[in-house]
């Protein structure tokens, strides 16, 4: 299976198993443009599954009412460079729902899915990755998968937790990752980062996409310069999972933390500031972040802007030899 | 009987009440004078009278001037819709000869080659994209006539705020076809140096807005500008396309009441072609499309064949005058079919049939219908469509070729314009990214790209 497949079973799954769960969104209904939807609406009926108005802040909105009111809703937008119409219900409603009622109402069974990063020509608008924005946001959940088997048992559980979640999906990953995915109903837990790679040298902290070009690197420093690396992949953004990799780092001394989204106030400032106030006096270089440069995201430079492997790479000897 | 005494009861519906004879000239009732600094009451307020005590709503939020002592609500089927002013039927006969915009054979030709030379453009690109030469497209298939009719009747230095399938208004204008390559290119030549996606096209030169892919942002902005516009006195509009879909948009709904109660002199002109992507107009709206919504915000509407570039011409023309001479907002639907797929990305076939497409393309399709018209007229015949279809394909594979062969921008252009200077950590990240690609460099695509000063 590959990844949009796998959250097609993971939604299947949801909607089997949840009589009070929907799936909609733009084009929902004929498969979504992503796919991820296909055969649902057969399935499950065209009142569980349905193609909402071409309105953002309407479908967040609509999410938290049918949550609100005791069902289970996955919203999808189609990118997450469109999620800004519905960022006031987001941030102002969704994640403060519970707090301001005391629990009286909530909307923990809203969970919004939607497709983030770099796919090679996405320019401006399909490429962003803006879980730094979601992660300023107590109440909110912010998970990203990096793969298929992941990717199921992540937005099972999103779908299942009682807070709102946003779940981004890495576009680029949906055909290229593939994976032999159980076809049995299973949740991986939110807020649990996942150590990868052990290693001794240098911890490589990433999410996503991020994730893969880590490994590769990891690899690569490895044979190159004979450097031990730790993949760690965070899954869960918010809340994140600080013991797992603040272990990792004071085990390796090293800590490099990438994402594709812009450096200034990205996640990898969260990291670096939490890593180096719980393991100051492990570390043996400062924490360093490989990150998309603080421009909007362009199209024909991607090559460049991408916190790619080279760029990684250069991080590690400069952290290596610090 | 009941249908008359509801339709009594609903002023903002008023002119629903006679649908069969509505027509766009019918309701423009409108103040012709040039909009003035202070004298201008506030409309929904019409001052309470103290001198006479006549039993009427006084409420402040509404137009009512009647009670009604029977609980009715207003059903949304009290009228037919809006009819579909045309000029032209399917054969290109004009049908109501004081409707005839009466274009010289040099306009409508012009008009012609345009509609046709998009046309031409569009298949050129979508192959291009095919074979992996760009990376993505969109065409105008079916809409050639929403994009040259319309356009034709605006005054060139109108504003116009576009959403991403209009690009014959360009054309129209004087957006070469090699400017609309080097933009899909993303090379030297293209204003924006290669940041955007393809069709995301702009031109100080040609007063279009550059286009942004977040649905729906223009038009409140469209109403913006045309209120500086108005403080002006320019005697120009603001010209806003947008999608079916797009006017889902909560900016949608803004753009339309601040353009209304501020009085703005904007067009807002809406491609109804039928679909967002897979999602028909019955998943998008349950009213009477999007020209039903006019009333709702106090704001003259018309419905238009968009597949008849004259009534597209007629329409424009007028609502134009309108909307510049009364200083106020029109809406224009523009009722036509997107005959290709929504883009490069999409499969349509999954979600319509064969059937309906080859329907619009063999017997409404924009382009026929006006060479319907100039065939009858005598201004054109088979040999001339032979040699401007040879004429304007070559016209448009030398752009391409032209654009093709030219080198993306300097990489350094990625930190520009960020801001109106570059500032101290975009220049840091700059020479960051300079040196990592020098150190790295048989890894970077650096021989497509113009090279940096070091
Ligand atoms: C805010 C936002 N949401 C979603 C999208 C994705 N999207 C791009 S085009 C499109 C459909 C637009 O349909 P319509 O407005 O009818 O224009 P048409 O393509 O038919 O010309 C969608 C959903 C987007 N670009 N922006
Ligand atoms: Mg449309």
């Amino acid at each position: 299976m590959n990844l949009f497949q796998s959250l097609t079973n993971a939604m299947d799954i949801a909607l089997a198993s949840d009589p009070s769960a929907v799936v909609f969104g733009e084009d929902v209904s004929f498969g979504g443009v992503f796919r991820c939807t296909v055969g649902l609406k057969d399935k499950y009926g065209a009142d569980r599954v349905f193609n909402t108005p071409l309105s953002e802040q309407g479908i967040v909105a609509f999410g938290i009412g049918m949550a609100v009111a005791g069902s289970t809703a996955v919203a999808e937008i189609q990118f997450a460079d469109y999620i800004f119409p519905g960022f006031d219900q987001i941030v102002n409603e969704a994640a403060k729902f519970r707090y301001r009622s005391g629990s009286l109402f909530e909307c923990g069974g809203l969970t919004i899915r939607a497709p983030c990063g770099a796919v090679g020509h996405g320019a401006l608008y399909h490429s962003q990755s803006p879980e730094a924005f979601f992660a300023h946001v107590p109440g909110l959940k912010v998970v990203i998968p990096r793969g298929p088997i992941q990717a199921k048992g992540l937005l099972l559980s999103c779908i299942r937790d009682r807070n709102p979640c946003i779940f981004f999906e890495p576009k680029i990953l949906y055909r290229s990752a593939i994976e032999e995915v159980p076809l049995k109903d299973y949740t991986l837990p939110l807020s649990k980062a996942e150590v990868l790679d052990e290693g001794t040298n240098v911890t490589l902290v990433g999410w996503g996409t991020q994730v893969h070009r880590l490994r590769e690197v990891a690899q690569m420093a490895h044979e190159k310069l004979k450097v031990k690396c730790e993949v760690i992949d965070l899954r869960t953004v918010l809340p994140w999972d600080v013991d797992t990799v603040a272990e990792s780092v004071c085990k390796t001394g090293r800590c490099i933390v990438a994402h594709e989204a812009p450096i200034t106030q990205g996640f990898g400032a969260e990291v670096a500031a939490t890593i180096q106030n719980e393991c100051f006096l492990n570390l043996e270089a400062p924490v360093l972040r490989v990150c998309g440069y603080d421009t909007p995201f362009p199209h024909i430079y991607e090559p460049y802007y991408m916190p790619d492997k080279w760029r990684c790479f250069e991080a590690i000897k400069k952290v290596i030899n610090y | 009987m009941i249908m008359a005494s509801i339709c009594r009861a609903l002023h903002i519906l008023k002119h629903y009440r006679c649908a069969e004879t509505w027509s766009f000239r019918s309701t423009s009732v409108i103040a012709t004078k040039r909009w003035k600094t202070s004298s201008v009451p506030p409309k929904h307020t019409a001052p309470i009278k103290q001198s006479y005590i006549e039993d009427r709503p006084q409420f402040p939020g509404s137009k009512t001037r009647s009670w009604s002592e029977k609980l009715e609500f207003t059903q949304p089927d009290i009228y037919d819709g809006i009819p579909v002013y045309r000029v032209m039927n399917r054969e290109g006969k004009i049908l109501d000869q004081s409707q005839d915009p009466q274009l010289s054979q040099e306009m409508v030709t012009n008009m012609y080659r345009k509609m046709t030379l998009l046309n031409t453009m569009d298949r050129v690109l979508y192959e291009s994209q095919r074979q992996g030469r760009i990376s993505f497209y969109m065409t105008n298939f079916g809409e050639e006539a929403t994009h040259i009719g319309s356009a034709a009747a605006l005054n060139d230095k109108d504003l116009v705020f576009g959403q991403y399938r209009e690009a014959g208004v360009l054309l129209w204008r004087g957006f070469s076809l090699y400017n609309c390559m080097s933009q899909c290119y993303g090379n030297v030549d293209d204003a924006a140096h290669g940041r955007q996606m393809p069709v995301h096209y702009g031109s100080r030169e040609f007063n279009f807005v550059t286009i942004s892919s977040p649905l729906g942002t223009q038009l409140p902005q469209a109403s913006g500008a045309a209120y500086s516009f108005k403080r002006a006195q320019n005697g120009l509009c603001v010209m806003c396309y947008f999608g079916e879909g797009a006017a889902s948009e909560g900016d949608a709904h803004a753009a339309l009441n601040f353009a209304a109660t501020l009085d703005c002199p904007v067009l807002f002109f809406c491609r109804n072609n039928g679909y967002a992507i897979s999602t028909p107009t019955k998943d998008q709206y349950r009213g009477d499309g999007i020209a039903a919504r006019g009333p709702g915000y106090g704001m003259a509407a018309v419905r238009v064949d968009g597949n008849d570039v004259f009534a597209m011409y007629n329409v424009t023309k007028e609502a134009r005058k309108l909307a510049v001479e009364g200083s106020r907002p029109i809406l224009i639907e523009a009722m036509t079919y997107r005959l290709g797929h929504h883009s490069t990305s999409d499969d349509s076939t999954v979600y319509r049939s064969v059937d309906e497409v080859n329907y619009w393309d063999k017997q409404d399709h924009p382009i026929s219908r006006l060479r319907y018209y100039m065939v009858n007229k005598g201004w054109w015949n088979d040999d001339m469509e032979k040699e401007w279809m040879k004429e304007s394909r070559k016209q448009v594979m030398e752009a391409f070729q032209k654009a093709e062969k030219k080198k993306k921008p300097n990489p350094e252009l990625m930190f520009s314009d960020v801001y109106d200077e570059v500032p101290l950590h975009l220049k840091r990240q700059m020479e960051e990214m300079k040196g990592h690609v020098s150190k790295y460099r048989e890894y970077y695509p650096l021989d497509n790209f113009e090279k940096w000063d070091s």
